[in-house]
């Protein structure tokens, strides 16, 4: 707890504010508030980014070596200066606005699209509070401000006038909104839990990380939040392979390079949730600071989005929305209605679960994991779902064995 | 089972990441290298490199020192510049024939040379336009006195087209690495054109000049 403490008491909000506070007249109070928003703003934006470019170069090196090929690594020592490169590359590049697109959506989408990233990174605590010290709804907050991306994707893929970013952003919509319900539901169990709202109150309430206590919240917030980002097992948004690039099609130039920060970002982002929500945050062990803590889970959480990345096919657009309506959420519902009836049996007081509590949850919860999904993919699997026996049109060969095209067509109509 | 071929996935390429023989990648024309392979590839005892190149060594350390590469090519591929030999050409034009695309050019005269053997001409000009050249080496085949062969390389880029006729002058001055392809004569002596070896005019061809008896004996039979 000392620990916490003297991390406390330095880079937030109301230290900064504090610090300027001190020798400022009281009728300047406006300006003391402009120059800590600028600080803060000014460390997030660089903190985010320069991680974001570290992680481009780490994704495509890791990717490489699971692909058995090597990543890039011609530029600087073991290629670290190929984001700059990238950089330099797409900013030099003619800034072109498509002829009959809707000029103003299509040069706000990409701001749009990356404001909400940055500004949930200023509440995820890295240490003891976050940068805006500590937000006693961080949870609700998260929510609210990563559902804006879906507005963005829509804007971009309205305005260019091209019918694949159109399809890439009818896709985006239909599979945020689904995957944001079970990704609400196992947050609202993780509350439950941790009886509080704040994002660094629920990491001190984590005697045990929630990934042992609750698995089953753990798996349908990784799988929803890897969809919500649009990663590989979900990327329909933009699938190259079917839809050029989807929504950013049209867009090139630094606009373009700002749509891929913020996607480049997002992993970032999720895993410093799943690190905050079901790793126990900044708490460690022995000498090691907390924020190294954090870090080190985070990294842990990325190298897996990667090794999916580099592991798993995309999943067709029906398959994603059976997966979201007819898997996640019922999983999440189970898991939410599990939780809150051992809530309510436990029935903490002023000072949360203890751990006590929390180790029979944690036994409880897995039984109910593994039961839940064998239940339910058993009951709504694709294996159950019954094929047609495909009817071959009498035309499709006309040279073809005519006993054969007979017996179809009679097969069909006994049917 | 509910997950399993997703965690084979998983294995597949963790079983990539892990294992060094995975790796199938030729880096061209560098390669880099960190400490111990700079030592290695250069043949200089890790010691003494420290020592006498700290700079390059500690480059290699932060994965920046590289080393020339050059592609693994089997002996038989039919590579650019063309190997002839001036010495074996009677200027008969059997390549300028057969050749599919028509790019060789040979124009000859009367020389005088070798009369008791058979006429051999004289070149004046004989020009391969290799930028029109699909390497499919009828020209080699035909020859038949082995003075065309297949050359070995394949670094032989230009900035004009017109760069890429190989006229008599280059043809002479080229280096004499030819390729084994439609050589056995080459194969069986086990030489490979990749390590450099030049091949002298007398070692390429299947047709020995016969000495002087065997001369004279074939013109007494006559």
């Amino acid at each position: 707890m000392t620990e916490i403490l003297i991390l406390r008491s330095g880079f937030d909000f109301n230290g900064i504010y504090g610090f300027f506070d001190e020798f400022m007249p009281d009728s300047l109070d406006w300006l003391v508030f402009l120059i800590t928003s600028l600080i803060l703003a000014i460390v997030i934006i660089n903190a985010v980014v320069l991680s974001t470019a570290l992680l481009t170069w780490f994704e495509r090196r890791l990717l490489g070596r699971f692909q058995s090929r090597l990543g890039p690594n011609r530029w600087g020592p073991f290629g670290l200066l190929q984001p700059i490169a990238d950089l330099v590359s797409l900013l030099t590049k003619e800034d072109t606005i498509p002829e009959g697109a809707d000029k103003p959506i299509f040069t706000l989408a990409p701001i749009v699209f990356l404001a909400p990233a940055l500004i949930v990174f200023s509440v995820i605590p890295l240490h003891g509070g976050s940068f805006l010290g500590n937000l006693n709804v961080g949870l609700i907050f998260v929510i609210a401000i990563t559902s804006i991306n879906t507005l963005a994707v829509f804007m971009a893929g309205w305005s260019s006038l091209n019918k694949y970013a159109m399809f890439g952003a009818m896709r985006a919509v239909a599979m945020l909104i689904s995957y944001e319900i079970p990704m609400g539901i196992t947050v609202v169990a993780v509350a439950l839990v941790a009886q509080t709202l704040g994002l660094s109150d629920v990491v001190l309430a984590q005697d045990i990380p929630y990934i042992l206590v609750m698995p089953l919240a753990f798996l349908v917030f990784i799988t929803a939040a890897s969809a919500e980002m649009s990663r590989t097992p979900f990327d329909l948004i933009e699938s190259d392979s079917e839809l050029g690039a989807g929504y950013h099609t049209e867009y090139s130039g630094a606009k373009f390079a700002l749509l891929q920060l913020t996607e480049f970002m997002a992993p970032i982002i999720v895993a410093a949730l799943v690190t905050t929500l079901f790793l126990s945050g900044w708490r460690g062990y022995g000498p090691i600071p907390g924020p190294v803590w954090f870090v080190i889970k985070t990294f842990i959480v990325l190298f897996g989005f990667v090794w999916i990345r580099a592991s798993w096919p995309r999943l067709r657009v029906d398959q994603i929305m059976g997966l979201a309506w007819k898997g996640l959420l019922p999983l999440s519902i189970i898991n939410l209605f599990v939780v809150a009836i051992e809530v309510f049996i436990f029935n903490p007081g002023e000072n949360g679960l203890s751990t006590t509590d929390l180790w029979i949850m944690t036994g409880v919860n897995w039984g109910v994991t593994i039961i839940a999904i064998f239940a339910i993919f058993n009951l709504l699997g694709q294996s159950k779902s019954e094929r047609p026996v495909p009817v071959i049109s009498p035309l499709a060969n006309m040279y073809a064995n005519t006993n054969t095209v007979k017996k179809i067509t009679d097969l069909a109509e006994a049917e | 089972m509910y997950g399993l071929g997703l965690v084979k996935g998983l294995m597949v390429t963790a079983k990539n990441l892990v294992l060094p023989s995975r790796m199938m990648t030729v880096q061209y024309p560098n390669r880099k290298v960190g400490l111990l392979g700079l030592s290695k590839a250069t043949g200089v005892p890790l010691p003494k490199l420290l020592l006498k190149d700290p700079i390059t060594s500690v480059k290699s350390l932060l994965g920046m020192a590289e080393v020339k590469e050059s592609l693994p090519q089997h002996p038989r591929f039919r590579g650019e510049e063309f190997s002839w030999y001036e010495q074996r050409c009677t200027g008969c034009a059997s390549c300028a024939k057969y050749c599919p695309l028509g790019i060789i050019e040979i124009v000859t005269s009367e020389s005088g040379d070798q009369m008791q053997e058979g006429q051999k001409y004289h070149l004046d000009k004989f020009d391969i336009d290799i930028g029109r050249c699909m390497f499919c080496g009828l020209c080699v085949e035909a020859c038949p006195y082995d003075a065309l062969h297949m050359g070995s390389g394949f670094e032989e880029g230009t900035y004009r087209r017109q760069d890429l006729v190989i006229d008599k002058r280059k043809l002479v001055s080229a280096k004499k690495t030819p390729s084994t392809w439609f050589r056995p004569q080459l194969a069986s002596k086990k030489y490979d054109p990749h390590k450099g070896k030049n091949v002298k005019w007398d070692g390429a061809g299947r047709h020995e000049k016969p000495s002087l008896e065997q001369q004279q004996e074939k013109w007494a039979k006559r």
